[in-house]
């Protein structure tokens, strides 16, 4: 993250202090002698008579046991997969706890963003750079900064939740010792029971009471992975089973007593506001309750969802125009002409001499293009607010709980902590539910309609139009080959800037480059002696977001297509020369690792080609390898091989899932999806124009997880970047043609 | 004042004939498995069995589903014995789970048609559902272990 930078040069005034890892920890089992203070723990204050919280994730109750889901659920399974990080040390089994997401608190720090925000490339593990990652995670502390993403919850929870758990089991133990009498050391802990040696359970809900009167067991520590029950095994995620039975009730499916429904219609031309409008028509259609002006837009409140829709549809507004070029072109020209110093963001790295290495041996130069694409999870933003003369409720699936109090106070005047926010299980993200266009909306129509619950639903159009896409890019990259070997890199890139954006709209803006513009493109482990990696920031174009894998997503595909491009210059096997190039011993395991599943034997002919890419993002290296056939009807995609490196696999299952779905993102909007601007309105407003992968067009994909990173990583969008490069590298493989530019259906077709 | 049966169940509603039964469902009735999805059969989110045949149902003005009968996910008989509902489950197949109702109410009337489908023939029926996590592999492979289980219940 680009505000980090200021932070790393106060890196060593923090120190190694810092490394003990944020977690706090038992001074709060007592309800009574635990004041809500901003910085505690916030399950406290909530207590109930004879009820116990040991940590900011675990609450027991005389009637049932609460573990607390901090991460928010956007379908990647961390609803899941917290809770039981805590029951494995807790001895719980699944059916014996609750589970619920977390409000907002600062207790619920992210941990895991320590690394990806302090200014070092992954796997560099050396004393300044964890110097620097201490300090950071120190900052992050101090913010609070509560925020699902950058595929951290797996690193922020690993050892905190277990830890939870361990305190948790360890001072139940401590509480029935203390009832029967039998020392600690003599006791176990089975399915949600403490066991004394005769065989007596005492089920953990009965001690409820008395562990709030014991100080907790602070030095419990995490068991070893090799006595886990659950973990690190084939399991069966905790919310399968309600999903494929319809019954779990995500954002969209709630319902309260006396709620009426909303719907808008908003400026095309994000964030710019309402001129007039002219509701003459749809004021007197079915179910229409009443047509509310806002900031940038204006809303209908009707009967159901469907009313509310068809009426915003036919309010003929007039916009203020789009601070953003109106056409899509316009916004080309503006990236052509920002690899200037002025728009300089930063120059990331730089090794031997670069101009030199250019001038030797054969030049190679390559302009690539990413477009603005949407997010479009198949939920719709969505959200109950309720405002009455206290304050704001809000019930929403959201990845930031804190920036949605900032936001929707912001909107209506209020302060954050007069907003109540209620998390929801979502119908996905992919970056969309990091933004706030639902949740400020929601605010402002909610403050017109005081005292009455609304429910609003975004129309697929609406969605489409307000969605804040991910990032356009255009990079212009040289290389040189000399006597078979690359001989240097220059990688520069200009873009918009998708964290600096984000961090703006939560309320945290930050003047220090994008270090998500870096991502992929100064996290080059290849040995290059000569080696450049500079980004620019574009001025003035639509504004941008993450978009799942954020920077990686776009450098990604132009730093591995050069690569690409570099190697067979020098005549070289594109899979061998990667192995041979990668200077970090575990990554290039991934790379043989992915070359031994695909039986990699150079090329195959036919028509038919094969591409490997290798990316590292947030800290995990993953390579696939991707094989087409070149048919009569266009491209065929027949297989991917994929291996991630990730350093444990908690969750087998769902990170095999995980790691197929991150591939079918990849590939199918760099087949078919772009975002386009005309009169300053998207031009694709519903999934015929921005389509992705179907069923039809997914090829088998075959994975594998590596456990030999010395840290433990996350997976959600590291399987993305590599998608694209190594699918324009097998389109080049099968048919000589390289594609530079996403969607490549521009250039080729598929079947 | 328009009648259908849903789920086994008659029930009325006051609302326009061109209403889509979606929103019928899930605003009026309170029936939420049904998802919206996109509202212009692009997803496949809302699909459920009218008639026994599956539809889109945010394309099925309620008008003309008057005195029709809507099965819905939750009105399945007996799901816990659902090979295809079983299958779901044990393939893990969900990441968000917002398409998959209306992926299983599809699979349930492709297996309804076609016992022991093909890649081929899951491609063509199942590729009007859109999942945006791209569950697609396990969705392919729950289908082909619920025509097998339903072969050996056979």
């Amino acid at each position: 993250m680009g505000h980090m930078q200021t932070l790393s040069r106060r890196a060593f005034v923090f120190g190694s202090a810092a490394v003990a890892g944020g977690i706090a920890f038992g001074a709060y089992s007592r309800a009574e002698a635990a004041a809500p203070s901003a910085d505690g723990n916030p399950l406290a204050a909530g207590l109930g008579p004879n009820s116990v919280t040991f940590n900011p994730w675990v609450e027991i109750s005389p009637d049932r046991i609460t573990l607390i889901a901090q991460h928010a659920d956007i379908g990647q399974g961390v609803g899941s997969v917290q809770p039981i990080m805590i029951a494995e040390e807790m001895d719980l089994d699944p059916g014996q706890f609750e589970i619920r997401f977390a409000e907002p608190s600062p207790a619920y720090f992210n941990t895991g963003f320590a690394d990806e925000f302090a200014p070092f490339v992954a796997a560099d593990q050396s004393p300044a750079a964890e110097e620097a990652r201490a300090a950071t995670l120190e900052w992050l502390r101090k913010s609070g900064l509560q925020m699902t993403g950058g595929s951290s919850t797996i690193p922020d929870t690993y050892h905190k939740l277990r830890v939870a758990g361990a305190v948790a089991r360890e001072t139940l133990k401590a509480a029935a010792a203390k009832r029967s009498g039998v020392a600690m050391a003599d006791l176990r802990t089975q399915s949600g029971h403490v066991i004394l040696p005769n065989g007596t359970k005492i089920a953990y809900v009965a001690l409820a009471a008395e562990a709030s009167k014991i100080p907790p067991v602070l030095d419990a520590q995490p068991r070893d992975p090799s006595s886990w029950r659950m973990l690190g095994k084939p399991m069966m995620r905790l919310d399968v089973r309600a999903k494929v039975m319809g019954e779990l009730k995500f954002g969209i499916d709630l319902k309260t007593d006396g709620m009426l429904y909303a719907s808008v219609k908003l400026n095309p031309g994000k964030g710019q506001p309402l001129k007039s409008y002219d509701a003459s028509k749809a004021q007197s259609m079915p179910g229409v309750k009443k047509i509310l002006e806002i900031k940038n837009g204006v809303a209908v409140i009707a009967t159901n969802s469907w009313y509310a829709m068809k009426a915003a549809d036919a309010i003929a507004c007039e916009w203020a125009p789009s601070a953003y070029p109106a056409e899509q072109a316009d916004h080309w020209k503006v990236l052509e002409s920002s690899f200037k110093p002025e728009f300089l963001g930063k120059e990331w790295k730089k090794i031997g001499d670069i101009e030199g290495g250019l001038k030797t041996g054969k030049l190679v130069e390559a302009e690539y293009r990413a477009p603005y694409v949407a997010h479009q999870p198949l939920e719709p933003l969505n959200g109950i607010g309720l405002v009455t003369d206290k304050g704001m409720e809000i019930w929403v699936g959201h990845q930031s709980p804190r920036f949605v109090q900032w936001v929707a106070a912001t909107a209506i005047g209020l302060k954050p902590e007069q907003v109540t926010f209620h998390n929801q299980w979502t119908g996905g993200s992919f970056g969309h539910r990091l933004e706030y266009e639902n949740v400020r909306v929601l605010a402002e129509i909610a403050n017109q309609m005081k005292g009455t619950p609304i429910k609003l639903v975004f129309s697929r159009e609406e969605d489409f139009l307000q969605d804040i896409p991910r990032q356009i890019a255009i990079a212009r990259h040289r290389g040189s080959i000399d006597k078979g070997k690359i001989l240097a890199a220059d990688l520069q890139l200009a873009s918009t800037t998708p964290l600096k954006g984000l961090l703006e709209r939560s309320g945290t803006p930050s003047k220090d480059p994008d270090g998500q513009l870096a991502a992929g493109l100064w996290n080059v482990y290849y040995d290059i002696p000569n080696f450049r990696a500079t980004s620019y920031e574009a001025q003035g174009l639509s504004p941008s977001t993450t978009w799942r894998s954020v920077g990686a997503s776009t450098s990604g595909f132009f730093t591995e297509s050069f690569i690409d491009e570099l190697i067979h210059a020098a005549g070289l096997d594109p899979m061998k020369a990667r192995i041979a190039m990668c200077t970090v011993p575990h990554y290039r395991k991934v790379l043989e690792t992915v070359a031994e599943m695909s039986d990699w034997k150079g090329p195959l002919g036919n028509g038919r080609g094969r591409g490997v890419a290798f990316v590292e993002s947030f800290g995990t290296p993953v390579a696939e390898v991707v094989e087409v056939t070149a048919t009569d009807r266009g491209i065929r995609i027949d297989r991917v091989w994929v291996a991630a490196d990730v350093g444990k696999v908690i969750d087998p299952v769902n990170f095999e899932n995980q790691v197929q779905g991150g591939v079918v993102w990849g590939l199918g909007h760099a087949m078919n999806c772009e975002l386009t601007y005309s009169k300053g309105a998207a031009q694709q407003t519903n999934y015929n124009h921005h389509e992705a992968m179907r069923i039809y067009q997914c090829p088998v994909i075959e994975v594998r997880g590596l456990e030999n990173d010395p840290k433990v990583r996350g997976v959600g969008e590291p399987p993305v970047p590599p998608a694209a490069p190594a699918l324009a590298n097998a389109i080049f493989a099968a048919t000589g043609k390289r594609i530079r530019e996403m969607p490549f259906n521009k250039f080729i077709d598929f079947v | 004042m328009i009648e259908l049966t849903v789920n086994g169940t008659k029930r009325q509603v006051d609302v326009v004939p061109e209403m889509p039964l979606l929103w019928v469902l899930r605003d009026e009735l309170g029936i939420t498995s049904a998802k919206y999805g996109c509202g212009v059969a692009q997803c496949g989110a809302c699909t459920v069995h009218i008639d026994g045949k599956a539809v889109r149902s945010c394309q099925s003005h309620i008008g003309e589903v008057a005195g029709k009968s809507v099965v819905t996910l939750e009105g399945l008989h007996n799901k816990d014995q659902n090979p295809v509902l079983q299958a779901w489950i044990a393939h893990q197949v969900p990441q968000c789970g917002y398409c998959q109702t209306g992926q299983i109410m599809q699979a349930i009337s492709l297996l309804g048609s076609i016992p022991k489908p093909t890649d081929e023939q899951i491609n063509q029926v199942m590729s009007g559902n859109l999942c945006r996590c791209g569950t697609y592999p396990r969705i392919r492979a729950a289908i082909h272990a619920a025509a097998a289980n339903k072969m050996a219940e056979k």
